[in-house]
Formats: C-alpha cells, sequence, structure tokens
C-alpha cells in the first residue's frame, strides 16, 4: 500500500467513525473541519494503545464511558478571562453603548466553554451598570463543561495572567473584586452568576436560541468545515435583532459564508460584526 | 536525484528561536517568480503580533498573512501561523485552525502543521527546518519524509540554536543539511521548475 492510499484509508477510518458516534450516540461531528477532528481521534487512538482507528469502532458502540473521554478529546476548551484583551476593549466601546440604547438586553454566548468569557463580559457589564439589564445566556452541547461553567471555579496559577487580561481590557476597577481565593482556586463572585443562564444548545443540531442583541461564538467555528459554518452563521443571523452583534474570533471572518452580505463590519481586527437592517 | 526532479505544491518551514534571521535570510533570496505557496509555524510568545509578516512582505510579491481560518492556499502565498494557534491544512489545501493545547510546549507546533500539510499534499510537499532550541518538528518531518516529501534541514553549525536542526535529523534522516544561502537557492531552482 502506498502513502497516498494509507492516507485515504485513514480518512475514511475517521468517517466511519464519526458516522458509528451518530448514530448510536446523536452527536454530530461528520461535519467537523477535518484535520482536526483526525487529530483528536489519533491523540485518543494512541493514549488508549489502540492498533488503529478501526478498532476503536467497536470500544465507541460498546463502551459509553469510553465515548464521553472522545467527546471531550472532540471539545475544545481552551480559553482565557478576557482573551484577547483589545476585543474587549472593543466591546466595552462599541458594543456596550448600543446595548444601553435598549431598557432590556439579551446576550448568547455560544459554545461557552468553561465559561471564563461569559463571566469576563458579565464583569463588562456591572462596571459599565448594565448587569440589571442584560440577560445573558451561556449555552454548550458539552453538560461536563457547561457545568463547570456554572461553578465558576479556576485555578489560582492563571489568575495573575487573566489580571493582566483585565487591565488591558480597560477594567475599571481591581480584578480581585470579582472572585472569592480558595486555596488553589480561586471562585467567581455570585453576582455575576446571577445575570446568566447557562443551557444545553449543541450549534450542529440544534435550532435558533432567542432573539439577541448580541451573540459572542469565539474560536468554536474553526472546528467546523465550511458548510457546517454556513449552517451555523445562518442560525446567528437568525437569532439576532436587526442592528445586533456578531462577535467572532479574531482569526475567523464569515467571507465564505452566504450571510456575508447581510453583515456590516464593525471592528476588523476584533472580528465584530453587525446585522443589517433589511 | 529523483527529488529535484520532482513538481511540488507546497512549502512548510517550522522555525523557532533564532528563525526571524534565518526567514529574512532565505527569503531575501526569492527570485521574482518563486511561485509555491509557504507556510509558516514560527514559535513567538502569546498575546505578541508577529513581526513576521512585516520582515517577509519586502521580498515577496504575493500576499504575507496571518493565516485565518478557511483562507485556500493560493500561489505565491505566505501564511504565517498566528500567535496562539495551531495552524493546520485540511485535505482540500485550505487553512483550518486550532487552539487545542500547546504540542511540544509550542502553540503553533510545528509538528501540527508538518503532519496535516504531509496528508494534505504527500509527495508534493517541501518541509523546512530551522533554528531553534527544542525539538518540535523532529515528528513532522519525518512524517514528511515517511510520505516521500522533501525534507530540509538548516545545518546545525550555521544555526543560531541547534537543538531543532540536530533533533530533526535524527528524527527523519533528511534529504539535504544545508546553510540558509544553499535553503535559498535550491528553493528557488525547485520553484523554476513550475
Amino acid at each position: 500500500m502506498n502513502e497516498v492510499e494509507q492516507v485515504e484509508n485513514e480518512r475514511l477510518e475517521v468517517q466511519l467513525l464519526l458516522e458509528a458516534i451518530y448514530l448510536r450516540y446523536g452527536y454530530d461531528f461528520r461535519k467537523y473541519a477535518s484535520a482536526h477532528t483526525k487529530r483528536r481521534l489519533e491523540h485518543r487512538r494512541a493514549l488508549e494503545g489502540l492498533p488503529n482507528l478501526a478498532a476503536m469502532q467497536h470500544l465507541l458502540i460498546y463502551d459509553e464511558t469510553f465515548f464521553n473521554r472522545v467527546l471531550l478529546d472532540l471539545s475544545i476548551n481552551v480559553t482565557e478571562m478576557f482573551r484577547d484583551p483589545w476585543f474587549y476593549k472593543s466591546v466595552r466601546e462599541l458594543v456596550v453603548p448600543y446595548l444601553k440604547t435598549y431598557p432590556f438586553a439579551k446576550v448568547w454566548h455560544a459554545g461557552c466553554s468553561a465559561g471564563q468569557e461569559v463571566y469576563s463580559m458579565g464583569i463588562v457589564l456591572q462596571e459599565e451598570g448594565m448587569k440589571e439589564r442584560v440577560q445573558m445566556y451561556a449555552t454548550d452541547f458539552n453538560e461536563l463543561i457547561l457545568a463547570k461553567a456554572k461553578d465558576g471555579i479556576y485555578p489560582m496559577n492563571l489568575v495573575r495572567e487573566y489580571t493582566a487580561n483585565y487591565q488591558q481590557a480597560g477594567g475599571k476597577s481591581s480584578f480581585s473584586d470579582y472572585y472569592t481565593a480558595d486555596y488553589d482556586n480561586v471562585v467567581m463572585k455570585r453576582f455575576l452568576k446571577e445575570q446568566v443562564l447557562f443551557s444545553s444548545h449543541n450549534l450542529v443540531t440544534d435550532g435558533v436560541f432567542g432573539e439577541m442583541n448580541t451573540i459572542f461564538c469565539r474560536n468554536v467555528l474553526i472546528y467546523f468545515n465550511r458548510d457546517l459554518q454556513n449552517r451555523v452563521l445562518n442560525l446567528f443571523y437568525e437569532s439576532l435583532c436587526p442592528g445586533g452583534f456578531l462577535c467572532l474570533g479574531s482569526k475567523e471572518n464569515i467571507k465564505f459564508s452566504d450571510v456575508a452580505h447581510k453583515f456590516e463590519v464593525v471592528a476588523e481586527r476584533e472580528k465584530i460584526y453587525r446585522k443589517k437592517r433589511m | 536525484m529523483d527529488k529535484i526532479i520532482q513538481k511540488y505544491e507546497a512549502i512548510v518551514i517550522g522555525a523557532s528561536a533564532g528563525g526571524l534571521i534565518a526567514l529574512h535570510r532565505i527569503f531575501s533570496q526569492r527570485c521574482l517568480d518563486f511561485n509555491l505557496p509557504v507556510l509558516i509555524a514560527q514559535h513567538i510568545c502569546p498575546n505578541r503580533e508577529s513581526l513576521l509578516p512585516e520582515l517577509l512582505r519586502q521580498h515577496c510579491t504575493g500576499t504575507v498573512k496571518d493565516a485565518e481560518d478557511k483562507d485556500v492556499i493560493t500561489s505565491g502565498n505566505v501564511y504565517i501561523a498566528p500567535s496562539n494557534y495551531h495552524l493546520l491544512v485540511e485535505p482540500d489545501k485550505s487553512i483550518a485552525l486550532s487552539v487545542e493545547g500547546r504540542v511540544n510546549f509550542s502553540r503553533p507546533s510545528i509538528d501540527v502543521l508538518f503532519e496535516t500539510a504531509s496528508e494534505a499534499y504527500c509527495d508534493a510537499l517541501v518541509g523546512i527546518i530551522l533554528s531553534g532550541a527544542n525539538s518540535d518538528g523532529a515528528y513532522g518531518v519525518s512524517q514528511i519524509k515517511k510520505r516521500a516529501g522533501l525534507t530540509i534541514v538548516q545545518s546545525p553549525d550555521s544555526a543560531e540554536f541547534d537543538t531543532m536542526p540536530k533533533a530533526a535529523i535524527e528524527a527523519s534522516n533528511p534529504d539535504f543539511i544545508l546553510s540558509l544561502d544553499e535553503i535559498g537557492i535550491l528553493l528557488n531552482t525547485l520553484c523554476n521548475r513550475g
């Protein structure tokens, strides 16, 4: 067998695995970016000492705890508080004034992971005197990570980095006002959680979540193929009220989607878009 | 040598400490019709904008940019892994990014770029390892070699930091071990064959 055939056969194995996951558990990874998906599955295969991906198929079908490990492998949960501080600075300057024009507004964090960015936005809203007037929704397809988001407990050793980010993002107070320290961890203060509704939602299979004024979905779309990105961007378009904001990751964009012309670019580097009033 | 006659479709370059100077040196020798797309994973400080695009732009006729998700890899362009993202190549030769955990303590990781690119391009890929003080890229270059791509490593005695070239040489027995000037000449030769 030559190398080209080998690569093609491995792609076939990946395809069959994802099909099995979908048929057995209902989670649909078939339209995820394929290089990434293959790497994550290979990572699990190597950890388990399995000879090839085909051997993983049996385990995946019969052993639900094994599937849950693979589910975690496939959902990437690397993020931080005030990730890309300059982005949060722009949110404060460009998005918050718009939210202020409403008596009551809704903000959706789609694919919220362990909640770091949800609390970041919560802090911004608190400092802008908007906390009582904004309902935040935080959703993820992974129940385990969603529970972590709800707890809002983060390792102490990350706090130095979070604090620096907070300051660079134009924080008006002291970052330590927002958490209580507990040995090796910090716990986000209760008042930041009061305005957030944590809920399970799968961008791949579920529908419109509600009419939102702003949607955050940062570094989630990079794991999807172009087809699925298009579906999800349409979902966001449908979920936004006219004039509402869409905030993506700094290396993502909407130019390959068929809603591209329905948004205007508000901040190019920050990837902040605004739904046009048609 | 057969490998020089082969027609290539893309070049991947991995660099770490000392890589900025090395990349500059190679790119300063590019001839005008140098048309293969180049993808670069260079280790830099997270949260810092890379100086690389600015530095390389003066030597390129095509676009030099931080790679963005789903960019279609196009001849003559140079794509640089953004700080704090892994750069991957999809089977359809478009770009995918990822913020999954560090690989070899690095994000971007050279291994991640080289491995996914070698799966997309197989024997039509050129992989180059430059100066660096770790061993990221050694596995990646061995994958390119396995799939019959062309592998080039900067000669350790010419590298500012020789750990990375040495690790790559040990892991892969590369096709060429060359100085920066020789790498530049070889790349121009490969391109003129297009």
